[in-house]
């Protein structure tokens, strides 16, 4: 029965628990900068009205189906929030800045104010953690959305000559990124028919198992689909590394540096370079 | 968001549509090519051993959430003999047919999640996961 | 079950272009379909193409080398052209590296590949022959 209660006093009381709302936001220190008043009215204003409807229809449990435009709302907000860099603290605050202004509306009202703050205090909790839930899942798919995309910039496979390709790997390597790199490797095999790739991890300081065990895994792959590897620029720690760990490189050819490496390619392909007297 | 097919286990021919049911739910769950053609290719393996060792049985095929990202859930179950030992069978290269032995212990390395049930005389079942 | 898969004969090579997702009765029937057209057209060489494969698993593998043995035991070679990166990739996973059996990226390369391999078998003979026939001649 409470619920309605509360229902009732959210909408008698619109105009004045907005004003008191939206001042309580910008007390808690909500850059004006970064949300205007107008802004921050409409988002109160729907917020109000979707949760009266709520409220009425659906009771205190927002799991309930009448709850859905409640969530809908702030899930929306929470995920512009955090695409726009907002803090988490102020996506929080908007909802449970309300908290005040009601608590003072329902001290006001009479019949069992405590069991109606209790209610209150319970409902908008749950809004709350909603809230950075929603938030914390929209920042995570940002963060995943740019990982992403920062692997495949950091993949650059490109063609040396018709029929070899090179991917000059820089900086560390963890095995999500050697597999991203090796797979677009594969294809750009396809892509571009061609015969040998090479391998060059000049830039690269460490190599774990894992990404030891991705290299072959490639070779193998490449091998399958009829092209040949070839490995260039293992630093001396690496190579260490790679006997240390065990890593059976078996018939894969390793050269001393790209140069090294595209020279063999090009033997390999019956390309033969030959100096131009004239130029010389 | 979660959608649920099961699948018949009786014939060979099943084990194709099964394979295309399992790509379509990848497809649908938006998994990348190389993680699609894994859980296809685990399905594959996971369904034969099934029908040839297990006499046939079921696929569930399941689009689903884990951890918020987008998965794809299969449970494949027989009702065969079932395996006496399961640390041997998932060993790479044990077979107790005619086979290279990298059914189990193969399937197991293309998914995310793999679990493996079995009692004997009960038949086996067999769960695997790939998600986003 | 009545599909079969075709086997095209082109002078001295048979071609295979796998189109259809595989069920395994359908891999066994290529791989006696093929041994036997091996012998009866004496063919020296085996084009299998699989672009279109959407995976190999373990039997799709095995079938490939199985047909790879025995067509080396008929003195043909064998070889695969245009698997997928994702379908490589897997296969690598699932701990098949189908070994013995020669790979290229697409049927062009495929048939030079066969051209080179099997011509060279054959000029090597053929060069034999010029030597005992015209001993004037310088053999080039």
């Amino acid at each position: 029965m409470t619920v309605t209660v509360l229902a009732e006093l959210l909408q008698q009381n619109e105009t004045a628990l907005l004003d008191r709302w939206i001042a309580v936001q910008r007390a808690a220190g909500i850059d004006p900068n970064r949300l205007d008043d107008r802004s921050i009215t409409d988002n109160a204003r729907d917020l109000l009205h979707a949760l009266v409807r709520a409220i009425s229809e659906g009771g205190d449990d927002i799991e309930h189906p009448q709850w859905r435009p409640v969530k809908q709302l702030l899930e929306r907000l929470s995920h512009v929030h955090s695409q726009q860099g907002f803090p988490p603290t102020e996506t929080a605050t908007f909802v449970l800045s309300l908290k005040e202004p009601l608590f003072r509306l329902i001290q006001k009202s009479d019949g069992n104010t405590i069991e109606l703050l209790w209610a209150c205090t319970r409902l908008f909790d749950q809004l709350g953690l909603f809230t950075m839930q929603a938030y914390m899942a929209s920042r995570e798919q940002v963060i995943r959305e740019q990982q992403e995309s920062m692997l495949e910039l950091s993949t650059p496979v490109v063609q040396l000559w018709k029929g070899v390709l090179a991917v000059p790997l820089i900086g560390s390597l963890d095995s999500n990124r050697t597999q991203v790199v090796m797979e677009a490797l594969l294809q750009k095999i396809v892509d571009t028919e061609s015969d040998i790739a090479i391998i060059d991890i000049t830039g690269v300081p460490t190599v774990d198992t894992m990404v030891a065990q991705h290299l072959l895994k490639t070779i193998t792959a490449a091998k399958l689909m009829g092209a040949k590897c070839i490995i260039s620029g293992i630093r001396p720690q690496i190579a260490a590394t790679i006997v240390h760990l065990g890593v059976e490189l078996g018939d894969v050819v390793t050269k001393a540096s790209l140069a090294d490496a595209f020279q063999l390619a090009l033997r390999e392909l019956n390309v033969r370079l030959v100096a131009n007297r004239l130029g010389a | 968001m979660t959608t649920t097919e099961t699948l018949p286990l009786k014939q060979e021919t099943d084990i194709v549509t099964i394979r295309q049911r399992v790509r379509k739910a990848a497809e649908d769950a938006r998994l990348g090519l190389v993680s699609q053609t894994k859980i296809v290719t685990a399905a594959s393996e996971i369904a034969r051993n099934g029908l040839i060792y297990g006499g046939g049985g079921q696929c569930l095929i399941e689009r689903t959430q884990r951890e918020g990202r987008a998965a794809v859930r299969l449970v494949i179950i027989d009702h065969g003999p079932g395996i006496a030992n399961l640390e041997q069978a998932m060993t790479d290269g044990y077979t107790s047919g005619n086979g290279l032995g990298l059914g189990l212990s193969g399937a197991r390395r293309l998914v995310d999640a793999f679990e493996i049930a079995s009692q004997p005389g009960q038949g086996t079942s067999v769960e695997m996961w790939k998600w986003k | 079950m009545t599909a079969k898969i075709p086997i095209l004969k082109m002078g001295d090579y048979l071609l295979i272009s796998i189109q259809v997702d595989m069920h395994d009765q359908l891999a066994l029937d290529l791989q006696e379909d093929l041994t036997e057209q091996i012998v009866r057209h004496s063919a020296k060489g085996v084009l299998i193409d699989i672009s279109a494969l959407e995976i190999v698993d373990s039997f799709i593998g095995r079938t490939l080398s199985h047909i790879a043995s025995v067509a080396r035991i008929l003195d043909a070679k064998v070889i695969v052209v245009g698997m997928q990166p994702a379908v490589a990739i897997t296969l690598v996973e699932l701990g098949l590296s189908l070994d013995g059996i020669a790979t290229a990226l697409n049927v062009e390369k495929g048939m030079a590949w066969l051209q080179r391999n099997v011509n060279e078998g054959l000029r090597v003979e053929a060069e034999r022959d010029d030597d005992r026939d015209a001993a004037a001649e310088t053999g080039d």
